[in-house]
């Protein structure tokens, strides 16, 4: 088991170091330099000046060497200055890394309670009018377009009803815990159910496996009431799939998670990577995507390892 | 092989079988449902161009004393923010959107086939390569990877500047950076399929008889696993067009003022206060798309599938 670890997270480490290579030569292909934007500022620099600045900053030399300079300031700790926070990138990234992984855990919460409920819900009577409604829900969750959903959200719950701020992470002035929270709501909601529909299809199936299996039929025999059975015998057994899946589907979050920040204006580290592309803000962005992929990289070597432990039947060599 | 010498040349017992297959289609309803409405939503964005004909509009003409106009009898949906005609913009959006995902997926179930067959059919270390590089790549944040893809700047790459800010190119850009992320589930899955036929009996006869490995992937392999890759790439097919609309709409996919259902939504936070079903028409017509090649697909799994009950 442990062999097993430090080889997964071995693995985990190359692929990102090939990401990380990958990655830096993309932000070298957006348009531009970190010096055309400082000229931008700089309207009576001569032509000399801007070949000099380029030598400085080593931009005139090969990608292969400016990425190995990268990769061992990176090591070190130093993943440059963000151009448009005008500071350091980590100090830049922390606050927002903790406001993704709250809204992340949030949504993911809310989305595990909806979808185990609703997906035992339709693997209790397979083809019943509730296994359809709920069918119909999972699908629709499945196939709506999550920043569509946001502005619907947007529209009926702030712009029509008033009842609840459409952006943003606090209201200047206001304050407060409950402040914080209402301003929380509909970006975990829209994030939720954009995750939920995939989930429901999930616990339903597995359920369903589970149900038609030996032992359940055995405990039935043996007069376990059909609420022991349900919850006892069938429901844990049939965790261990939907687990693994739901670790999996972290990447995907983080996909969703860009999308709402952006949507209702949060300072996390989705919008901060679209603003900073968007922005020319290359060691920001660069910075953030390797954290987005180290995010999904990590939730994967927890799935295999859930799966391990919660199946004695699984031996991981 | 065009379709109809497929059809002719197809022996008997496959005709019976498709019609089989049509005849348990037929009993979903949900999936006979989609169809209707996939073929309703077809002949929605093709009526664009008897539309423009008859009323004699013009998709890209901005007219900002016409801005936001509501329903009349020129403009039945009334005009966007530009002036423009907002029906005809979402019958061009939906031509767009609609092509974009059928290109992508049949460029992305290409290469899924055949890594999926190489892997599948040598095995081995082939093997064990293509499916560690599919793991990694499907462990990859995909929508800021888009992202970034959709903002290179394509002069770095030889491309002239003139094709580089065309909407040509940002049209094939779309295309083939979704194509190259997501071809992994058709390659996973294609990879199993092989492996189960691998061993049988006609396969390993066409071997025997000296049949070289590319004969026997085409000839014995892909026809036999056709039926889970048609379901797959249906299920794709609704995923593409997501992605497409969400990256045109963050201002990385399709670029104004080629129309596309996402990048109708460009300025939807103004949309929102300002006409609000304008900011609702586009989303709901991917919605209403999406959702119906999904069921499309389940509709089709159970047809294929001889084990499920109907």
């Amino acid at each position: 088991m442990g062999g097993y670890i430090l080889r997964r997270a071995a693995q985990a480490a190359v692929v990102l170091l090939v990401m990380s290579f990958i990655i830096y030569s993309l932000i070298g292909l957006m348009p531009g330099d970190p010096i055309d934007v400082m000229l931008s500022t700089m309207p009576n620099i001569t032509p000399e000046q801007v070949a000099r600045l380029r030598h400085v900053y080593g931009l005139d030399q090969p990608l292969m060497l400016r990425y190995w300079h990268w990769l061992g300031a990176a090591v070190r700790g130093d993943f440059g200055f963000s151009r448009l926070h005008a500071a350091p990138v980590l100090i830049v990234l922390g606050p927002a890394l903790a406001q993704t992984c709250r809204l992340m855990l949030a949504s993911f919460t809310l989305s595990v309670f909806l979808s185990v409920s609703l997906g035992v819900l339709a693997a209790l009577r397979p083809g019943s009018w509730r296994d359809t409604l709920i069918g119909f829900f999972a699908f629709a969750g499945i196939s709506v377009p999550v920043f569509w959903l946001a502005l619907v959200l947007i529209l009926v719950f702030a712009v029509w009803l008033h009842w609840l701020p459409a952006s943003g992470i606090s209201t200047v002035g206001a304050g407060g815990f409950g402040d914080l929270l209402r301003h929380l709501v509909l970006p975990v909601v829209t994030l939720a159910l954009a995750i939920t529909g995939q989930f429901i299809r999930f616990v339903r199936a597995s359920m369903i496996e589970t149900l038609r299996m030996d032992h359940i039929r055995t405990a039935r025999a043996k007069g376990a009431g059909e609420r022991r059975v349900v919850l006892v015998h069938a429901f844990r057994n049939a965790l261990i799939p939907v687990v693994t899946v739901m670790a999996l589907s972290f990447g995907g979050l983080f996909s969703g998670a860009l999308i709402t920040e952006t949507m209702f204006a949060q300072p996390g580290v989705g919008k901060m990577i679209y603003d900073a592309i968007l922005g020319n803000d290359y060691n920001l962005a660069l910075t953030g995507l390797l954290f987005a992929t180290l995010v999904t990289l990590l939730s994967n070597l927890v799935a295999d390892l859930a799966y391990a432990w919660l199946d004695p039947r699984i031996a991981l060599r | 092989m065009s379709a109809t010498t497929a059809i002719a040349t197809m022996p008997d017992a496959a005709i019976a079988s498709w019609r089989l297959r049509w005849r348990r289609f037929r009993r979903h309803h949900a999936g006979m449902a989609s169809l209707i409405v996939l073929v309703l939503l077809l002949v929605f964005v093709l009526a664009a161009w008897p539309l423009q004909a008859v009323l004699g509009l013009d998709p890209n003409a901005t007219d900002l004393l016409s801005r936001y106009e509501p329903p009349s009898a020129l403009h039945w949906l009334g005009t966007d923010d530009a002036g423009r005609d907002e029906l005809l913009r979402l019958m061009l959006g939906g031509q767009i959107s609609l092509l974009v995902g059928a290109l992508a997926t049949v460029a992305g179930g290409i290469l899924g086939v055949m890594i999926g067959l190489v892997a599948g059919y040598f095995g081995g270390r082939a093997d064990a390569f293509l499916m560690r590089f599919t793991d990694g790549v499907i462990a990859l944040p995909l929508l800021p990877l888009l992202i970034v893809l959709g903002a290179v700047d394509l002069t770095k790459l030889g491309f002239s500047s003139e094709f580089a800010h065309s909407g040509a190119a940002a049209f094939w850009r779309v295309v083939i950076i979704i194509a190259l992320f997501d071809w992994t589930s058709i390659a996973r899955l294609v990879r199993a399929a092989t492996l189960s036929v691998r061993e049988r009996d006609y396969v390993r006869a066409a071997r025997a008889s000296g049949g070289g490995a590319g004969y026997v992937m085409r000839a014995h392999i892909l026809p036999n696993i056709a039926t889970p890759i048609i379901v797959a790439g249906t299920l794709t097919i609704g995923r593409v067009i997501l992605f497409e609309s969400v990256l045109s709409f963050l201002g990385f996919g399709i670029v104004p003022p080629t129309p596309s259902w996402g990048n109708m939504l460009n300025n939807a936070q103004e949309l929102v206060t300002t006409a609000p079903a304008l900011a609702i028409y586009p989303g709901l017509l991917i919605f209403l798309t999406v959702i119906a090649v999904n069921f499309l697909g389940d509709g089709l799994q159970h047809a294929f599938d001889p084990r499920s009950n109907v």
